[in-house]
Parts: C-alpha cells; structure tokens; sequence
C-alpha cells in the first residue's frame, strides 16, 4: 500500500519523491514529531522561565529591586529606546567588535603565514604563543589603559587581545595539517613556496579559518566588554558598570540581553558566511 | 640510441635524530623512449624515494640522474610529470581548474594549453564534468583527471605512484585499462611503481625489481608478449603472463620458493 502524502508537504521537502512507502512514512513522521517536540519544549522552557520571574517580582517571592523582572527590563529598554540613549551604546559595543573581529582576521592570517613561511621562527615562538594564549587577558585590560589611554583604540586592542593569540596558533595548526602529498603535488608541477601557499594551504584551509572566527566573533565581544568595564564612557560594558554602581539592576539586566542577542547575531551572521561558502564549493 | 633516461649508481639516505636510513644503494638502470616500465619490490623498499629523486624533491647523495644525456637539473623538470598515489584533486576547485593547475602554476594557462587540454578531456569523457566538483566524479573518473592534469604540462617521462592502490579491484581494472590506452595513445614513457606484480606485468614493457631496503636492482625483466594491441586485460589471459608473474614473484620471495622444495 502507497500512501499519498499531501502534495504541498512533499514538495517542499521532497520535490522529486510523490509517495513514500508506509514505513517510510511512518519514519517521517516519528523525525517531524521529534523536531516539534524540541521546538516547543524550547520555546516553553524560556516562556516558563520569564513567566515564573514575572510572577515572583510581582508578587513579591523576590525582590525586584534586586532581581528585576522581564516586564521591568522591557520598560528600561523602551524608555532609552526613546531617548535615544542604547542606540548609542549599542553602536559603540557593536562597531568595536566588529573592528576588533576584523583585525584579528586580517592579522591572525597574516602571522599565521608568517609562521607556516618560517619553520625556525614558529619554533622559537611557540612556547611564547601559548604563554600569551592561555594569560587571562581581562588582566591585560588595565595595563592597556594606562598605556594607551581610555578611548575606543585601548578598547578594540583589549577585544583584539582575547582573540588573537588563539587565532594564530589554531590558523597555523590548520596549515600544517594540510596533506603533504597535495603539497608535493604542486611540488612536481613546478611551483614554489608560495604557489604551496596560495593554491593549497589558504583554500583548503578557509573551511577551518570560518569556524575559527566563529569562535572568535564571541571572544571580541567579551575583549570588548571588558575593555569597557574600566576604560569607556559608553556601551553596553560601560553601562553596566555603571548601573551595577548606581544599583539600577534593570539597565544592567537589560544590557545583559542585548549581550546575549548581539553575540547571537554576530554567530548567526558568521554561519550565514559559512553556509554560503559550503554550498559555492 | 641515447636512452631518455638513466640512473647512474644513485644512492640516497633519509638522515633522523635516531640515525640514517639507507633507502637506495647504487642503483643504475634506464629507459628508452616510449617504453613502459614497471618498478616492483618489498613494501618501504625505496621505491617511492626513488620518484622523489626522479622528479627533483629531492637530491641524489651519490651518482647521477641523466635526462636525455643532460644531468637532472631545474631546466629539466619541465619534462618529467609525476602522478601521485591518491587522485589529490582538490574538493575546492572544478575539474577543469584541477587539470589545469600545472598551466596556471607555469603561467602558461594559454589557448594553446586550454586547447590541448580540451582535446585530452574531450577524448577521455570528461569534457561533460569539465564544471563539476571532483566529489561528483567516480573513482576511475578522478584517476583519469588526475592523469590528465600531469599530461597538461605535455611531460616526455610519465613517473605513476602507486596510482590505483587506493581504487577497488573492479575500478582498478578498468582504471589500469583506461591510464594505459592514454599513455599509449600519447606516446609517453612512462615509469609505474607498484606493489602489485601483475598490474606490472600486464602493463609494462619491462618491469624492474628491487631488492627490499637499501633497494637495489635485482633484476630487470623485458616483457615480451606478441600480440596486436596489447591491453593490460588481454596480457592477463595470456600463457606467458603466468611465468612472468611466478619469476618475479621467485625472485621477490625467495624463501617461500626453498620451503616448497623442502617440502
């Protein structure tokens, strides 16, 4: 027996199969049942939770001065919506993490070369490398402002800081695990080193380079915050400092969120990248 | 007539922190041109050193690598095309931009090359897949790109690695099949190296076999099989196939053959 499956489900999941057997059927079903589960067991953990949060700020289980509410974030955030005041703050942990990602792209790959052109001097720095790696780099963060003062430079470079070392170290571990019979092979067609570098090494290495920088786009974020935390006079670190000072927990539960929804885009713009990449090749 | 090329007592060591590694002692021979040859021998005997000699990765320590009478030198390599064990087309790249790559290293990705390697892709069936990603391809589809991609460079001494031991009997058959009708075709001398003694016999002209490590020539035999158009398959089924196979297989197993008298 055939089952005759409704003709819009088939062709938008399957546009050339008509029918499926009945275990096939059955089997589809199970996987559709299983992804619904999981979505709205998703979406119902979060509702419950902001549910519960409201209702214990409201009725008094805890103090909302302290914890706040859904309800009361939701109106911080419409009131700086109107003056204007989080677009600022905002621009300003967006812009520095985005120049701060972008700087390490461009210099993660560049030392990365550098590393792979020069077998002595990945060598000699190695332990150096991992060092600076594995130094939490919010300490860093103060040394940065007394050497380069409290302006949005010190703050991109403290971004920077939490990304680069990592960034290189796993770019170069990338390179030189690419199969060396593929470079022997642009060897024997009579390349150079750098033929080695363009036509091998890079491209075939841009599938780990994007998922590297996945990582990376996040760890900028957290450079970037804490940078703020000690050296700005706005964004979303600087805001929450301050009202942790001024024990305004509704701005900084606020500016919590938007942390959590701008690190969400930032990796959901990184897998767009990536997607889009995957189906050129 | 001046051979196309000769090994002249070519030695070579790997040297390591635990102390060197002899992988080739004095070893001479030489090919005409137009000849296939086929070089057999016990695994890790030497006989993948012996292509990176060949094609310049690396340099002999002792004796001589004459190409066309002239030494080996970095104007030759122009000459010598070297297919390696698996297909290494690259998953980023169409198959055109794979066969093409010797050209666009050379920078001589010309009409002239594009021409030939038309004329190569369109005889062997894959003009078609010229757009496809080699993931798309068939196992013997990719090994006849590969070939391919060497011959773009229009090499005179084909040097083949190992080329269908990552294939399955069946492919590999046909593949043997298919690389030796072109080579053939092209009129390239061609050196094989394998572990397997019929694929060398039903393909060569002559098959050389080594000794196991340091390898040394331990004999060279001249395949000598009358017929009109051989084929690799159509070797197989010959009477002469047989004893060529159990000589060397004697001569590379000389233990096995005292035992049974023994016994």
């Amino acid at each position: 027996m055939w089952v005759k499956r409704s003709r819009r489900y088939n062709q938008k999941r399957y546009p050339e199969i008509q029918e499926v057997s009945p275990k096939q059927y059955q089997y589809l079903q199970m996987r559709a049942r299983h992804g619904r589960i999981v979505q709205s067991m998703r979406f119902l953990l979060l509702a419950g939770f902001l549910g519960l949060w409201e209702v214990a700020a409201d009725l008094g289980w805890i103090d909302s001065f302290i914890f706040s509410s859904p309800g009361r974030i939701l109106q911080t955030f419409w009131k700086m919506v109107r003056d204007g005041s989080i677009f600022l703050h905002v621009r300003v942990t967006l812009v520095e993490t985005i120049i701060s990602f972008l700087l390490v792209v461009l210099f993660g790959i560049l030392c990365a070369v550098l590393l792979w052109c020069n077998d002595q001097l990945s060598e000699i720095l190695e332990p150096y490398l991992v060092v600076l790696n594995s130094l939490p780099k919010s300490a860093l963060a103060p040394l940065l402002i007394v050497w380069l003062g409290a302006n949005s430079r010190t703050i991109i470079v403290a971004g920077m800081s939490v990304a680069i070392f990592g960034t290189i170290l796993n770019l170069y571990t990338g390179f030189r695990e690419v199969s060396v019979e593929k470079i022997r092979l642009i060897y024997t067609l009579g390349g150079k080193r750098r033929h080695v570098l363009t036509k091998v090494i890079l491209p075939s290495t841009v599938p780990a380079t994007i998922s590297i920088m996945k990582v990376n786009i996040g760890l900028c974020l957290v450079g970037v915050v804490i940078g703020e935390f000690i050296g700005a006079r706005c964004g979303l670190g600087y805001l929450i400092i301050y009202s942790s000072q001024v024990f305004k927990l509704n701005i900084l539960l606020m500016s919590m969120v938007l942390l959590c929804i701008i690190a969400m885009g930032l990796y959901a713009l990184i897998s767009a990248v990536e997607r889009w990449y995957l189906k050129k090749i | 007539m001046q051979p196309l090329l000769e090994c002249k007592n070519v030695s070579f060591a790997y040297h390591g922190i635990d102390g060197e590694t002899q992988a080739l002692s004095e070893l001479s021979f030489s090919l005409k041109d137009g000849e296939f040859a086929a070089v057999v021998g016990p695994s890790g005997c030497g006989k993948s050193t012996l292509l990176s000699l060949l094609c310049r990765l690396e340099e002999p320590e002792y004796g001589e690598i004459y190409l066309h009478g002239k030494p080996l030198c970095e104007h030759t390599e122009f000459h010598i095309g070297y297919m390696p064990q698996r297909d290494q087309l690259f998953e980023w790249r169409s198959i055109l931009k794979n066969v093409m790559l010797g050209p666009e290293i050379r920078r001589c990705a010309d009409g002239e090359h594009l021409e030939f390697v038309e004329h190569l892709m369109r005889e062997y069936g894959l003009w078609e897949f010229r757009n496809k990603r080699p993931g798309e391809l068939s196992g013997g589809m990719r090994q006849r790109a590969a070939l391919i991609r060497t011959l773009a460079l229009q090499p005179e001494l084909l040097l083949l690695d190992e080329p269908f031991s990552a294939l399955d009997y069946q492919t590999r058959l046909n593949v043997s099949e298919d690389i030796y009708r072109i080579i053939k075709r092209e009129h390239k001398t061609a050196l094989l190296v394998t572990h397997d003694i019929s694929e060398a016999v039903c393909m060569a002209d002559k098959v050389l076999v080594l000794s196991a490590r340091p390898a040394r020539l331990v004999m060279e035999v001249p395949i000598r099989i009358e017929m009109k158009e051989r084929t690799p398959m159509k070797t197989r089924n010959t009477p002469e196939f047989k004893d060529y196979f159990n000589r060397i297989w004697k001569e590379l197993n000389p233990d096995v053959g005292k035992k049974e008298q023994e016994i």
